[in-house]
């Protein structure tokens, strides 16, 4: 099953629509909720990501018999040094990104922490690219 | 401990989520900060200061179903929508962060760490 998504620079309200409906999506299938729970808490922090840092981009879900694959993929400024962007507390967010609760530094580290691949390439100028999959 | 009473606790006005308010709960959690909230396993009750549709939604990838919204925050229509969608409960109460959570926890609720 495929299903792509568009993302907007900046629309917070609209932040997170993805991931609920891949959420939904992964419930009507019954897959377990402890492995629901990853894949939207991964996903929405690449969506979030997307919206903060970019000047948006698309989200693409394949979601096969034994797992999921999401792709994020922005134009925007790119990440300089992805080894850096990786480690814990370092952010280069907005402060209106902060007052939306985000931009602490945590969401690449917690991608990582939530799917079982994750690849992230990017090119300064142009745009970054997070593909993750998550094993049922 | 029971929503009812916890409600009562913290004066605190019901948004949404009237018909669940004989659940217990146990355990809860505080941060304005939706990164941290992202990191839980459990799903405990979130005790928050941030108010706008990010704390609906972050709280619907973290599994998150109660909320507490501190210093009479204004809860939106759009707000209560989306909730409304995952069947969540949203208490408003007129305290601070650190007054609510101490009312919590010296009435039982539990930390998560």
């Amino acid at each position: 099953m495929h299903q792509e998504y568009t993302v907007v620079e900046g629309d917070f309200v609209n932040a997170g629509k993805a991931s609920s409906s891949v959420k939904k999506t992964l419930k009507q299938l019954n897959v377990e909720p402890g492995i629901v729970k990853r894949v939207v808490v991964a996903l929405y922090e690449a969506e979030v990501n997307a919206i903060a840092h970019a000047y948006g981009g698309k989200v693409l879900v394949d979601i096969e018999s034994d797992k999921i694959k999401m792709v994020v993929a922005d134009k925007g400024p790119g990440i300089p040094d992805i080894a850096l962007a990786m480690q814990e507390g370092y952010s280069t967010a907005r402060p209106e990104v902060r007052d939306m609760g985000f931009g602490a530094g945590m969401g690449l580290p917690n991608m990582q922490k939530n799917v079982d691949k994750l690849n992230v390439t990017s090119e300064v100028g142009v745009g970054t690219t997070v593909e993750m999959e998550v094993n049922f | 401990m029971t929503l009812r009473e916890i409600a009562k606790l913290l004066n605190a006005t019901v948004c949404i989520g009237e018909s669940r308010l004989d659940e217990e709960v146990e355990h809860a959690f505080a941060s304005d900060l939706m990164s941290d909230v992202l990191t839980l396993k459990d799903t405990p009750m979130l005790v928050t200061g941030l108010c706008n549709i990010q704390t609906i939604r972050t709280c619907d990838m973290a599994s998150l179903d109660i909320i507490v919204v501190v210093r009479n925050k204004k809860v939106t229509d759009d707000m209560i929508e989306l909730a409304e969608d995952d069947d969540m409960v949203i208490l408003s109460c007129p305290y601070s962060m650190f007054k609510a959570c101490g009312l919590l926890y010296d009435a039982g609720i539990k930390p998560l760490y």
